[in-house]
């Protein structure tokens, strides 16, 4: 069974359908792209899926419980967590206090015990502290542990970000854009990164532009422009989708083979 | 019935002032999203200035019109010498200057001018006119005259006016309209000059009726904040009709419950709208992006 | 690190609040170092508010006078201790901001300082007119609890000024030491997130309303016992305790010494509560520099005072 089911999602933005009826759905351990032009609704979608936007129509299921408008903080109970395009760190706090903040629904006890400093409390924080480290050094990003985050470069801090996703123990993570900015190198420890967490079970939903990225490591695709799907299926299909081409590929990436890079 | 149509008066003459107070802020909210916690001086200064022009020998019209002049030209110091500097800074930081700079203006008026209750003689004589068995004095049709013209002038500068249009489009989108050629820092100036203006003319207005001293700025702030909020926060209908209601709200409670706390009547128009009703009688519900 | 940061951060408070007293020229100053302590106890409640969650109040002197009132009515009415006085403040400002702030802080920031500013306007309008209880403008006395008496039955005399000197530095040393806690613990580091971006702070699970109420009704309850202190310590209380002020006052101290720091915030009371003393013309002038201080501090250095002056240091050692 599918871990999440999107069916018939749609907004408007005062009259302007910024996404219109898309469905689609995501098993465990499946890694699902959606690519479309630039001002495709993709990050629009993702924040519907994610409870930061109420969409218009359709519904979000996660494990067969509808979750359509359910508010984000609910929804990492439930297992979703994400990134953003537009990075949305912790400046001012360090760079492992950011990471522990994705703790939060493991680390979190009753209040008291945190004003107190009462050793429950300590307890909680020390052993999550040790998950947190583990996290930044599959990041890479273990001895900036004690920076601030806002002094890190734009490639750290989307590793820093998805770190900070994982923290949640997620079911199902939305990955919006982790690899754009990053260079070659960080590129490809992204994609690493990526296979390995869809290889131990989780479900990822990518919004990717990096187009060799997307061919090489999804196992299925969903095209969208102005808001709606034109087309779906693995990657060898959508490469070569005449409405694809047309829409996305033949006006960006007219110079690169998908099907190609696949194999 | 007589005393209703009396309470009446007096709440829509109060009303028509915090119409302009919260019109004040929907100008100055609209264009920078700043929220001015500075209103409520400007309406003081409109009173003030006045007071001292006139008794320094200038004839009133004159000492009325160097009084608004002079709190917006305040207005604009304002917006460029603390706000403008701040630009980008989180909510907090921009609230605390604004409330900053208000106690500033409480506390250099305090030694500018002195601590005591002013007034100057009202436009058309102190003798109330008879309406159906209730009075109402000539100063008060002054101040809902006044009120509604500035609406009605405002309404035809923003829509009949390519200067108006353009602060139209900054409030709705700061970026796009940069981008179409709209010069941007003009029209925050604008917005604090016009917005000070206005509170500094109701003040002009309704001195000869409620007098004013330095410190009567921040309680007027506070409810033409009320007042915006009833009627959906950035919105200038919102600002008139919130305006007027709570003025009549104001007054029924004086008449009817108690004179002493009438001025919790803002308080709890706040609090019942946030737990009602937070987008107001006009607003409208936004999704912010991220 | 960040603990042993606590302990020094403690120590030094500590250190001074110990130390200052070999300073004194006159017991007068054990007064002025009261005072201080308790400006700088509300302060580290604005500090909870403003500095770790990022909201803010322009009416937290309502809470004070909650406070305050609570330990001068408690005992005449109800009978009770005036210890238990200050239990009971704490508990009704806490229940206070907790009705206030539950609609509020679902919505943008700006709310909460409007619906403050208006609590706290209505705090001293309803302590000012209810003179048949409260004494009006003219303010009520505060029965004295018994705390020199105690002392001097177990053998030690202390002059009132001392007593309260060596009260206020403990309880805000207790305070110190709970506001530092908190940044330390998850709720802390919750708090700070959302400050940082609410909307990330949400998508990790972090209930964004229910944590500002947290720190909302966390700060009421240090300004109510900095309150009860101040009219305990004073013997008397009048309602300017809760009026805009003195509102305005604690948001300007928290500025001036750096707003997310628990030992800034008592340097900006310190400096605030001294001006007064040493220049005597200053009452004339105390809105044109509160204003002034808030404007500048945010404009020229936002962190303010006490983690500028770590930073340069900082900076120089490097």
């Amino acid at each position: 069974m599918s871990l999440l089911e999107v069916s018939g999602l749609g907004i408007s933005f005062g009259g302007l359908r910024a996404v219109e009826d898309v469905s689609f759905s995501v098993s465990p351990g499946e890694i699902v792209s959606v690519i479309g032009p630039n001002g495709a609704g993709k990050t629009t979608l993702f924040n519907m899926i994610s409870g930061i936007y109420r969409p218009g129509r359709g519904s979000v299921r996660l494990n067969g419980q509808d979750v359509t408008a359910t508010a984000p903080h609910l929804l990492a109970r439930m297992g979703l967590s994400r990134t953003f395009q537009n990075l949305q760190i912790f400046q001012e706090m360090t760079v492992l206090d950011n990471v522990l903040a994705g703790y939060h629904l493991t680390e979190r006890g009753p209040v008291w015990a945190d004003l107190l400093a009462l050793p429950s409390m300590r307890r909680r924080a020390a052993e999550v502290r040790r998950g947190a480290r583990d996290l930044l050094a599959r990041v890479r990003l273990d001895k900036a542990a004690e920076q601030e985050a806002g002094s890190l470069s734009y490639g750290a801090l989307k590793r820093l970000e998805i770190a900070r996703a994982l923290a949640l123990g997620p079911k199902i993570l939305l990955l919006d854009e982790p690899a754009a900015g990053c260079n070659a190198v960080e590129t490809e420890e992204i994609d690493h990164l990526i296979a390995e967490l869809a290889a131990s079970g989780i479900a990822i939903l990518l919004v990717e532009h990096d187009m060799k990225l997307v061919m090489r490591i999804s196992s299925h695709i969903v095209v969208l422009d102005h808001g709606q799907k034109i087309a779906e299926g693995d990657p060898a299909t959508v490469s070569r989708n005449p409405a694809v081409i047309a829409a996305y590929l033949g006006t960006d990436a007219p110079t690169e083979d998908p099907a190609h890079a696949d194999g | 019935m007589d005393a209703l149509l009396q309470f009446v008066f007096s709440g829509l003459t109060v009303g028509a002032v915090y119409a302009l107070v919260a019109l004040g802020f929907t100008i100055i909210y609209n264009a920078s999203d700043v929220v001015n916690f500075a209103q409520g001086e400007f309406v003081m200064l409109g009173g003030m200035i006045t007071v001292f022009t006139f008794e320094a020998g200038l004839p009133l019209p004159l000492a009325a019109l160097a009084a608004i002049l002079l709190t917006a030209a305040l207005g604009v110091a304002l917006n460029k010498l603390a706000i403008e500097p701040a630009r980008g800074a989180p909510v907090v930081s921009l609230i605390i200057i604004t409330i900053g700079a208000s106690i500033l203006i409480r506390g250099a008026s305090q030694l500018i001018f002195d601590k005591q209750l002013h007034r100057f003689p009202a436009f058309s004589g102190d003798d109330p006119i008879r309406v159906l068995g209730a009075t109402i004095l000539p100063q008060s049709l002054w101040v809902i005259v006044g009120a509604v013209a500035v609406f009605v002038a405002l309404w035809l500068f923003f829509t009949r006016t390519l200067t108006g249009r353009a602060v139209l489009a900054t409030a709705n989108n700061r970026t796009a309209a940069q981008l179409v050629g709209i010069n941007t820092a003009w029209v925050m100036t604008l917005s604090f000059g016009l917005s000070a203006a206005i509170g500094a003319l109701a003040g002009v207005l309704v001195t000869p009726i409620t007098l004013v001293s330095y410190d009567v700025g921040v309680a007027l702030a506070l409810k033409g904040f009320a007042a915006a909020m009833l009627g959906g926060m950035g919105n200038p209908k919102g600002a008139l009709v919130g305006g007027l209601l709570l003025g009549l709200l104001e007054a029924m409670t004086a008449g009817y419950l108690s004179s002493q706390y009438k001025d919790a009547v803002a308080f709890l128009v706040i609090l019942g709208v946030l737990f009602v009703m937070p987008q107001g009688i006009f607003g409208h519900k936004s999704t912010e992006r991220v | 690190m960040t603990r042993r940061m606590k302990w020094i951060q403690l120590g030094v408070l500590a250190a001074l609040i110990v130390l200052l007293p070999l300073l004194f020229p006159s017991g007068y100053y054990y007064r002025v170092g009261a005072l201080i302590f308790v400006n700088a106890l509300s302060v580290v409640g604005l500090v909870i508010l403003i500095g770790y969650a990022g909201q803010i109040s322009l009416g937290h002197a309502g809470f004070a006078g909650i406070g305050a009132y609570a330990c001068a009515l408690a005992p005449e009415h109800l009978g009770l201790h005036p210890g238990l006085a200050v239990l009971l403040g704490a508990g009704i400002s806490g229940v206070m901001a907790l009705l206030i702030g539950r609609p509020i802080l679902r919505l943008k920031g700006y709310y909460l300082a409007v619906a403050t500013l208006g609590f706290g306007i209505l705090v001293s309008m309803v302590l000012t007119n209810e003179r048949a209880l409260t004494g009006g403008p003219d303010g009520m006395v505060v029965a004295d609890p018994g705390l020199r008496d105690l002392l001097r039955d177990l053998g030690l005399r202390l002059s009132g000024g001392e007593l309260w000197y060596g009260v206020s530095g403990l309880v805000l040393l207790v305070g110190a030491w709970i506001a530092l806690n908190l940044l330390d613990s998850p709720t802390g580091r919750a708090m700070r997130a959302l400050h940082g971006s609410e909307v990330a702070a949400a998508t990790v699970g972090i209930d964004v309303a229910a944590q500002k109420l947290r720190a909302f009704v966390i700060s009421a309850v240090y300004a109510s016992v900095a309150g009860s202190l101040l009219a305990l310590q004073n013997q008397y209380v009048t309602p300017d305790v809760a009026g805009f002020l003195h509102s305005v006052e604690m948001v300007t101290m928290a500025v001036l010494g750096g707003v997310g720091s628990v030992l800034g915030a008592t340097l900006g009371a310190a400096i605030l509560t001294l001006l007064p003393q040493v220049l005597t013309v200053f009452a004339e002038y105390e809105q044109l520099v509160l204003g002034a201080v808030m404007i500048g501090v945010m404009i020229f250095l936002p962190q303010g005072l006490l983690p500028s002056i770590a930073r340069r240091l900082r900076g120089t050692s490097e």
